[in-house]
């Protein structure tokens, strides 16, 4: 832009200036950005600030955020702008000056806004959350919460069990936000318009009515004896006793991000994503992902295409991610891989592919995307070690589907192999772990003789499985730190002391002990809630960052918080659970069919695999029509629309 | 292997480009690699021709010569671009301003010359606004450091403490007002910044406020007593 606006009003620019001068990486705070949105305050019915709790580094790049910031402020009646964690050394100069916490966008105080949007991907947020709020000068608790304060909304995956967080927040969405929220920017609009009918309270109703927004303080929550939950029940009549999910239908005709912001400071994830579908029925019984996004639905490759080119020129990036669960299961990658690589030949763009599938196919698209680069390293995840592990898991794929793929992989020129698995999966032993050095063994094996070359590696990235709400495996038993820490020293001895091929396998793992937060606070429930706030006034925060988290605050807090209520950490992550027990999230309806996840289970304890419903009949899992939704996927036999491109005369 | 093709040897520039632009706003608080990003992804979208190097990874020639620290802002920062093609320098620098991010903005242009950018920036001028220093105090601490014949301070650099002659690289210290100092510095190696003069005054005096705000207001070749236009002016030694 040419020109700086004068200060927007309610800017707290000029007193953040001196601030920021006195910081490390101040251009974090302070906006700016290409494609970032200044609207004017009274322009406006709706206000919103959206927020991944997290630094900027890593928050920014978010899809999710990206998404509904475009959209929101697509609508001419609606103003959205954003805001991230802060880090501890502009923090205190926040604190000491009395300046809260702002947006990047105007530079316009959280506290201000009418919703308060906080996207989850990951439950290690929850410490954040706290301390955006008080930093925001906001209640703590949504029940101390005044007329006139945001109402704060959780998003992102972790809210579909909103539970540890119920305190805290006023409402949770479950599911694809860009429908939801425009809906509940309506409800907005029309409250006000109806003069603020029923003050906040009055508008949390009239979100909670529609059966569509979680509004935790209209569900009361009683306990048995045992400690475990009897009943979730809603205490108004308006109040329906379930609140089901979003879910987004043909998704060409939602083509965002066009133009996300362009980050000026270095972040995580520098590239223009496409999703190039949503949902994955894959069935991995681990992958919270996978259940709650059901059912797949595909952008064909025209959409594909255009949202390349488009994102391209608005951004000036020049590495493009075509993202999903699982790429290589596009009805028509083959053809988006081929003509989007022949289309950008010769120039200085390239194309990544996250992708995880474990087949011949996946080389063919990796040896497409890297035409001219460099070939140094594909990765897989098989997850389990052993077959049956992976039978367990619903991850179908035989021993020697990898290794034939590994062969590929080596004769076609790659050098590095990273293999991806979890270590603590229900009816593991140490056996199965062990398989993972076998598996890893062979790989080198395989590499060597494939490419005539002893100059081959083979990486073994490994963390500890933590079971998710809404997924077959959430009555299941988490392993203890002790389990996981003790099979991954097995597997990195084990590696090690092998002569011939351990120089050649490199092992990156995690300590169990992060996990275990994470079971507490992804499988908790409302007492939970005491644990988090404790940590955090005790200083906890930005939990997802190893230097800042502390295992022992946590066990510390969640001892002394749990014990009145006669439950404890183990309680929460190493107990299995039975069918009968009522899970904290049981009313939040992700479409999926409580007795098919159960049959699931059982399924993965008798080592019983299931296909994926795109290409077999429906299993009945229940998502289509629980939410009267379909799959959507090709193939269109479609092409990418020509490009028309005017080059600016410059001459 | 035969994955990776010969590097690609790029043909000579076509045209060089040098730019004055500004560090506002939020802008002042990129630091010199924020802004090249900035900058390389702002090329793209206004889709100028530039020339690129050879090499397996072929980036396009940029040269930059003596960038503000993070948290200066400035008015006078250059920047010189390789062209593969002729282009019209106005509508380069037009096409630019309509897609730089908040706070920079291309201030003027013109055909690159001879004499390296680095060569032509020789001195810079300074406002630094000193907020909360009492009356009188930055007009003494600011005479004080001129009566020195030599003045060094420490900084910590990437390459551990190091020692620069403050006072050799004042020209100019003056106050404006209570809370403003104008300063004009020499270019020298080792490069004294500003902060390195607040950091003087403020050894010689204890109530000069430790947090300035920087902004160079002008750079270029020293032409008599005035500081020229490094895109138009060559130095001219005093008589
Ligand atoms: C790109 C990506 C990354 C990138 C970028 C992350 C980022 N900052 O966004 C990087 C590489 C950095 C990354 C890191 C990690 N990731 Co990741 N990542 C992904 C990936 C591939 C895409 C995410 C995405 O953009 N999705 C698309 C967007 C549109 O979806 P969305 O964010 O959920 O948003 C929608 C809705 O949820 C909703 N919504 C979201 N927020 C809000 C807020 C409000 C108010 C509302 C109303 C709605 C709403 O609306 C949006 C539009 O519909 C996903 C897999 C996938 N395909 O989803 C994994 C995934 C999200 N990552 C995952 C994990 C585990 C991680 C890590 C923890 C890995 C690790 N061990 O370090 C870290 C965590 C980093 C962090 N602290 O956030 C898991 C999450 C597991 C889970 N929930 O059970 C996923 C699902 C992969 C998987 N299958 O395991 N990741
Ligand atoms: S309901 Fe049937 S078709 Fe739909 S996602 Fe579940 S298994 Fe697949």
């Amino acid at each position: 832009m040419t020109t700086l606006p004068t200060l927007p009003t309610h800017s707290l620019f000029d007193r953040l200036e001196p601030l920021l001068a006195q910081v490390s990486k101040p251009i974090q705070y302070v906006g700016g950005e290409h494609n970032s949105v200044v609207k004017a305050w009274e322009d406006v019915d709706v206000r919103w600030c959206l927020s991944y709790p997290d630094a900027y580094e890593v928050g920014q790049p978010n899809q999710g955020v990206a998404i509904l910031y475009e959209i929101l402020n697509e609508r001419d009646w609606i103003l959205a702008e954003r805001t991230y964690s802060i880090w501890p050394d502009m923090e205190a100069r926040m604190r000491d000056a009395g300046v809260p916490q702002f947006t990047l966008d105007a530079h316009r105080p959280v506290r201000m806004f009418d919703v308060l949007g906080v996207s989850f991907s990951t439950e290690l947020g929850y410490t954040n959350l706290l301390n955006l709020l008080d930093l925001s000068g906001m209640s703590l608790h949504a029940a101390d919460r005044g007329e006139d304060e945001p109402i704060v909304i959780a998003g992102g995956h972790a809210a579909f069990n909103p539970e540890p967080i119920a305190d805290f927040i006023d409402v949770a969405v479950l599911g694809d936000g860009e429908e939801a929220s425009l809906l509940i920017s309506d409800i907005i609009r029309e409250w006000k318009a109806d003069g603020r009918e029923g003050g906040r309270e009055g508008l949390l109703l009239r979100l909670a009515s529609t059966g569509a927004f979680y509004v935790p303080r209209f569900y009361d929550v009683d306990y048995l004896d045992d400690g475990r939950i009897q009943r979730v029940a809603p205490n108004r009549p308006e109040v329906p006793f379930q609140v089901r999910k979003h879910t987004l239908m043909n998704l060409d005709e939602w083509p965002y991000p066009k133009k996300p912001i362009v980050p000026m400071a270095e972040t995580v994830h520098e590239r223009y994503s496409v999703e190039i579908f949503r949902g994955c029925t894959r069935g991995c019984r681990f992958c919270q992902a996978g259940m709650i996004t059901r059912p797949v639905r595909e952008r064909n490759i025209e959409t594909i295409g255009a949202m390349v080119e488009g994102g391209l020129r608005a951004t000036g990036l020049e590495e493009i991610g075509l993202l999903s669960l699982s790429s290589a299961d596009h009805s028509e990658i083959a053809e988006v891989t081929r003509q989007l690589a022949d289309r950008y030949e010769g120039s200085n763009v390239s194309l990544s592919l996250p992708s995880t599938r474990v087949d011949a196919f996946n080389i063919d698209l990796a040896n497409e995307l890297s035409r001219n680069g460099r070939r140094s390293g594909l990765t897989f995840a098989p997850e389990g070690g052993s077959e049956r592990m992976r039978k367990v898991i619903n991850k179908m794929v035989t021993e020697d589907d990898l290794i034939n793929t590994v062969a590929a992989a080596f004769s076609s020129g790659w050098r590095q192999v990273k293999l991806y698995f979890m270590c603590g999966l229900p009816t593991e032993t140490d056996e199965d772990v062990l398989a993972i050095a076998d598996l890893a063994r062979r790989v080198i094996e395989t590499g060597r003789r494939a490419s005539g070359t002893r100059d081959i590696r083979c990486t073994v990235s490994i963390g500890g499985f933590v079971p998710k709400p809404h997924t077959p495996f959430q009555w299941a038993a988490q392993a203890s730190a002790e389990t996981i820490d003790h099979r991954l020293l097995l597997l990195r001895d084990t590696i090690r002391q092998d002569r011939n091929y351990g120089k050649a396998i490199g092992l990156r793992y995690h300590d169990g002990k992060p996990g275990v937060i994470e079971g507490l606070l992804s499988r908790g429930d409302r007492r939970v809630g005491r644990v988090i706030e404790r940590v955090w006034r005790e200083g906890g925060k930005f939990d997802g960052w190893n230097e800042h988290f502390s295992y022992e605050r946590w066990v510390a807090a969640a001892t002394e918080e749990l014990a009145p209520y006669g439950v404890d950490l183990d309680w929460y992550t190493v107990r299995e659970r039975g069918y009968e027990e009522v899970l904290p999230w049981d009313h939040l309806d992700a479409g999926l069919d409580r007795d098919w996840l159960w049959e699931d289970w059982q399924d993965a304890l008798d080592e019983r695999e299931v296909e994926d419903c795109r290409w077999t009949p429906c299993f009945d899992c229940g998502v289509c029509p629980q939410m009267d939704t379909d799959i959507q996927i090709g193939p269109t036999g479609k092409v990418l629309l020509p490009l028309m491109v005017a080059k600016p005369n410059l001459a | 292997m035969a994955q990776r093709q010969p590097p690609v040897q790029q043909a000579p520039p076509a045209q060089r480009l040098r730019l004055r632009y500004a560090k506002r706003g939020p802008g002042r608080f990129t630091s010199h690699r924020d802004f090249g990003r900035a900058l390389e992804r702002a090329l793209r979208r206004a889709e100028i021709p530039m020339a690129y190097s050879s090499g397996f990874s072929p980036h396009p020639r940029i040269s930059y010569a003596n960038a503000a620290p993070t948290s200066a802002a400035s008015e006078a920062e250059y920047v010189e671009l390789a062209l593969a093609e002729v282009c019209d320098p106005q509508k380069v620098a037009a096409a630019l301003n309509d897609v730089l991010p908040h706070g920079f903005v291309i201030l003027d242009v013109a055909e690159g010359r001879p004499e390296s950018l680095g060569d032509l920036l020789q001195v810079s001028d300074w406002k630094m606004t000193l907020a909360g220093a009492q009356p009188g105090v930055l007009g003494q601490a600011a005479s004080r450091l001129l009566d020195r014949d030599e003045y060094t301070v420490e900084r910590l650099t990437k390459n551990g403490m190091r020692t620069f002659d403050v006072r050799a690289a004042v020209l100019i210290l003056r106050a404006i007002d209570d809370q403003t100092l104008a300063l004009r510095s020499v270019h020298q190696t080792p490069l004294v910044r500003p902060d390195d003069v607040v950091t003087a005054l403020r050894q010689l005096d204890a109530r000069v406020p430790a947090q300035a705000l920087l902004t160079r207001l002008a750079q270029g070749p020293l032409v008599g007593e005035r500081i020229g236009d490094p895109l138009r002016e060559s130095p001219v030694m005093q008589p």
